[in-house]
């Protein structure tokens, strides 16, 4: 549990940190190549978390590109630092689409007016995220929501090792698997009961303007 | 008074081919009330963005104390902030009336003025109002808190964009008492933008009719109003159509 906990809160923070900032350039500049963004990134939305799974496993192997290179930061297959990448590609797609969705549904004068008021190109940008901070939050939940109760890839470039990489989804595959159904229930009572805290503390970030 | 805030020269803006602006020059005193007045289309919220440097001119300078304003050159960070405007239709932040009044001084860094936050509020007669969410407020109301907003700020300028288009009586009066008081009391420089010939008249020192784009007239208001110059200016101030 806290291993899962682990993997899909680190690979939330890298969506959300990759995902926000993208999010409000795409819904707020014009520039161009930005219509091509968008469709990749609305393909990425949609994305088999099985085929990021691969890919991932692919770049990652010790004869892919990327596992060759040895680097420190790079992290290697079957470790909690694989899951997070292939979470991070799988979730990011959401944050940044459902953020561009929500920074576009802001009225276009209320940018002006900030930055009648001042502001620079970043404290307007802040303000619109502040402006439509329901949205921005939906997306975080959406992303949190792809990972955690997401099989595939973690199964993938983790490969479910006891002690190791076996987060609760794949666990639950497992004892499935063994017959274990009573055990299996509980892991997936567990993992629902994360899921309806993490987004009640989600709810409440929203603040007060939910109940307007 | 020779004292000029704003120079403009042969300052132009083009939307997409079509030129909505050709100024050839324009000035404007530091503490007077300046009115542009004009059909609706004739370039007036064009030409205020450029004032409050929201946009570059697409040719032509802009002279704002000794600072200049033009397509390469953008205004600094500091001077941009000795200036802003009231729109037409206030967009308030999703917050309580004083986040919405004080959330300007926070963007310039200036933090625990309570004092001046309060000051704004009652300026405006809103005192009661203080912690109600902004959304709630009525069109009279949230206009006064933008101009709250923006006189919390101290600028050196304020623009007004049509303040008081789309409020009832009470409110046009009393938003026209507030600025009148700042540009006496404190001295500031108000350009007003208004379709509204009689709200010229009562405010402004100087009236300018902006047509397509052109300044067509400047003068002190009573020559505007009683002996114009041009053709154009008599059948506007009459409300004749000009266009």
């Amino acid at each position: 549990m806290a291993l899962s906990l682990r993997v899909s809160g680190t690979a939330l923070l890298c969506s959300t940190l990759i995902g926000i900032p993208l999010g409000a350039a795409l819904g707020l500049s014009r520039f161009f190549g930005r219509r091509i963004v968008i469709a990749l990134l609305y393909t990425g939305m949609g994305f088999p978390p099985v085929v990021v799974g691969l890919f991932v496993y692919l770049m990652l192997s010790r004869s892919g590109p990327l596992g060759q290179l040895n680097a420190p930061l790079i992290p290697t297959l079957f470790t909690p630092g694989a899951m997070v990448v292939a979470q991070t590609i799988i979730s990011f797609p959401l944050v940044a689409g459902f953020t561009m969705a929500a920074v576009m549904g802001v009225d276009p004068q209320l940018r002006l007016q900030v930055r009648a008021l001042g502001a620079t190109n970043w404290q307007t940008t802040l303000a619109i995220l502040t402006e439509a901070r329901i949205g921005v939050i939906v997306s975080v939940i959406a992303g949190f929501g792809s990972i955690i109760s997401e099989v595939g890839a973690v199964m993938m470039v983790g490969g479910n090792i006891e002690h190791s990489t076996r987060v609760l989804t794949t666990a639950i595959v497992l004892e499935t698997r063994q017959g274990n159904f009573d055990l299996a229930m509980a892991i997936g009572v567990v993992l629902l009961g994360i899921s309806f805290l993490t987004n009640v503390a989600m709810l409440r970030l929203q603040g007060r303007t939910f109940d307007e | 008074m020779n004292d000029f805030i704003y120079r403009l020269q042969n300052v132009t803006k083009v939307y997409e081919g079509r030129c909505v602006l050709e100024v050839e020059s324009l000035k404007i005193h530091r503490g007077e009330i300046f009115a542009l007045v004009g059909p609706s289309g004739a370039g007036k919220s064009t030409l205020l963005r450029l004032l409050n440097f929201l946009e570059p001119p697409t040719q032509g300078r802009i002279r704002f104390l000794d600072a200049e304003f033009s397509a390469g050159q953008p205004m600094p960070l500091a001077y941009r902030r000795r200036v802003t405007t009231v729109f037409q239709r206030p967009i308030l932040l999703n917050r309580s009336v004083w986040a919405n009044v004080s959330y300007g001084l926070g963007l310039h860094g200036k933090r625990d003025q309570t004092d001046r936050i309060e000051k704004a509020i009652e300026q405006v007669g809103l005192r009661d109002f203080t912690r109600q969410r902004a959304r709630t407020l009525s069109g009279g109301e949230a206009q006064r808190v933008a101009l709250a907003r923006a006189i919390v700020l101290q600028p050196d300028v304020l623009l007004l964009d049509e303040p008081t288009a789309n409020l009832d009586p009470y409110n046009v009066g009393l938003i026209e008492e507030i600025v009148q008081q700042l540009n006496q009391e404190v001295g500031t420089t108000l350009v007003l933008v208004t379709h509204n010939v009689f709200q010229a008249r009562r405010l402004a020192h100087r009236v300018a009719l902006l047509l397509e784009g052109r300044v067509v007239e400047t003068a002190d208001v009573e020559t505007f109003f009683q002996s114009p110059g041009d053709p154009r200016t008599v059948a506007f101030v009459r409300g004749e159509m000009v266009y």
